[in-house]
């Protein structure tokens, strides 16, 4: 397993010296392409005069009050869809079809309704969110074993102890499977919302930085988002560890697959 | 002190007389295109306190479906099922199930996966765990509590399935071919194994299963379902003395009724 870590590493570095040599050698401008050092200077800066640390914070709690919401009503919903057929008759086509609708398009109509605010920022995530996590609640809902539900019953089992004893554990590896897609969709939802219309946020540092000529501040930012959204998924593989160590672990686990 | 003893005495033989569970004129169909699948067809029987009845027929006769009738899973198209004399649907009584496979929960260990039944009755959580491990002592697997279900073979957890379904001490063992899928030898080491619980337990119990020599061994009492649908064929009763030991399987009389019983499978 030291493997992996070590190559991870050799990787990156390997890549940060040929971007530096690129950008040496090709003589472009920084404010074309800047080089690693100045990108990490700018980013030094940023953190200096606490306008990193500011907008980091602010597009840190959009992604994570629509991560909470869009994860809650894809909770509630899938729950009444994965138990009544009638209901998914009925609301499958709209929710189907609302995945057709281009966050991007919908995205300064939201910023309208709802102003420049964190609100509507924190909608675009929860619309974003939703939907993998809601499919992914069904499809673990579905596939909790008959017997096991016999045997609940057998026993007198209410509805709360089905759900909490039979149904949350048994959905689990499916639901936080759709939680990890979910988690780093929420970050670029809050990033087209800031786009779309915002005075504080990473994506309005973005937008600051491509006004201004400052491409460096544009790396910096955009690496802060990755920096975001590697760690949100990370702390849904965290979840998954802690959660589903009843699971047999597979020889090689990897990132992308998880532990599954 | 005589009237006492004498009271107590007409009790049991009261209890004897009672039967604890009546089943009178059932019919069970399931809807399907063609008018409905007669699964169980004017079934009649009754059990009576701490009797150990085996339930025995070729598969689709209707065996799985009786025994989730008479766990409350299922509502009879018509008949009687009677519980000291009420409906099933309104009497308060408890029921352990054991399934053909052992059907455990992967994400709880061997002793969270016994004191289910009891945390669902929302007893302290304290008191669960220790009559889990009273259980597991019991079917022997002590040292295998804080293991996984994964991590056992299909016997013992097959062991930790009945375990789970005495903990709460039922009124009704239901038990579905519980060692259908087990090699013969630990087939056999099982059902001496469940005698003994059962001995020390005194539950009523109604096990399916497919094994003649099973139900013979065990039972005090063999039903046998007839070809789809099922019809009760025979009500055999079953007297060997108890505690059982293992020669009985070689005697005249139990190759009898074994000849019998397979008869009545085979069908008219
Ligand atoms: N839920 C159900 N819906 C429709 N048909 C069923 C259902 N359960 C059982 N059956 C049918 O009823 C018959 C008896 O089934 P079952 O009780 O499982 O038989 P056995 O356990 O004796 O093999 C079978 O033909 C089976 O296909
Ligand atoms: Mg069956």
């Amino acid at each position: 397993m030291a493997l992996p870590r070590y190559s991870v590493i050799l990787v990156l570095s390997a890549g940060l010296l040929v971007w530096q040599l690129v950008a040496g050698w090709s003589g472009l401008p920084p404010f074309i392409l800047p080089s690693p050092l100045q990108v990490w200077g700018r980013a030094v800066l940023a953190w200096e005069d606490g306008s990193l640390l500011r907008h980091s914070l602010v597009t840190l709690s959009e992604v994570l009050a629509g991560l909470a919401l869009g994860v809650g009503l894809a909770l509630a919903l899938g729950y009444l869809l994965a138990k009544s057929i009638t209901f998914e008759r009925v609301l499958s086509p709209y929710i189907i079809a609302s995945q057709a609708i281009p966050i991007v398009a919908i995205a300064p109509l939201l910023v309208i309704w709802f102003g420049p605010g964190m609100l509507s920022k924190i909608l675009i995530c929860a619309l974003i969110v939703f939907f993998p996590v809601l499919v992914n609640t069904i499809v673990g809902l579905r596939s909790v074993p008959e017997e096991l539900q016999e045997l609940m019953r057998s026993l007198r089992s209410t509805r709360w102890q089905m759900i909490r004893y039979l149904e949350i554990p048994s959905t689990l590896p499916v639901f936080l499977g759709g939680l990890r897609i979910g988690a780093t969709l929420s970050v670029i939802g809050a990033v087209v919302g800031e786009f779309a219309g915002a005075d504080r946020g990473l994506g309005f540092l973005i937008s600051v930085g491509r006004g201004s000529y400052d491409t460096a501040l544009v790396f910096v930012a955009v690496f802060t988002l990755i920096g975001m959204a590697l760690a949100l998924y990370g702390v849904v593989l965290w979840l998954e560890a802690r959660l589903l160590s009843w699971r047999q672990r597979p020889d090689q686990p990897t990132l992308i697959l998880g532990e599954e | 002190m005589d009237t006492a003893l004498h009271a107590d005495l007409s009790e049991q033989t009261a209890n004897q007389r009672t039967p604890i569970l009546v089943v009178r004129n059932l019919n069970v169909t399931f809807a399907n295109d063609n008018g409905g699948l007669r699964a169980l067809q004017e079934i009649s029987f009754s059990v009576f306190q701490q009797e150990f009845v085996c339930v025995l027929g070729p598969s689709g006769s209707g065996k799985s479906t009786l025994l989730r009738l008479l766990a409350g899973l299922l509502v009879p198209s018509q008949g009687e099922l009677l519980y000291y004399g009420k409906p099933l649907s309104e009497a308060r009584y408890s029921v352990g199930f054991v399934f053909q496979r052992a059907n455990l929960m992967p994400w709880r260990t061997v002793l969270q996966n016994v004191s289910l039944p009891l945390e669902l009755q929302q007893l302290p959580i304290a008191t669960a765990i220790a009559r889990a491990r009273e259980m597991l002592e019991l079917v022997g697997l002590q040292s295998f509590e804080s293991a996984l279900p994964r991590d056992l073979s299909g016997g013992m957890a097959q062991r930790v399935a009945i375990a789970r379904a005495l903990v709460h001490d039922p009124d009704l063992l239901l038990m579905d071919e519980p060692f259908g899928s087990l090699d013969a030898l630990t087939r056999e080491r099982m059902g001496a194994e469940l005698l003994r619980i059962w001995q020390a337990r005194r539950k009523t119990v109604i096990m399916v299963t497919h094994s003649i020599s099973e139900a013979l061994f065990l039972a005090d009492r063999v039903l046998v379902l007839s070809h789809r649908p099922g019809r009760l064929q025979l009500d055999l009763p079953v007297s060997f003395d108890r505690p059982r030991q293992e020669d009985i399987r070689y005697s005249p009389a139990f190759g009898e009724m074994a000849r019998r019983l397979r008869r009545a499978i085979a069908g008219p």
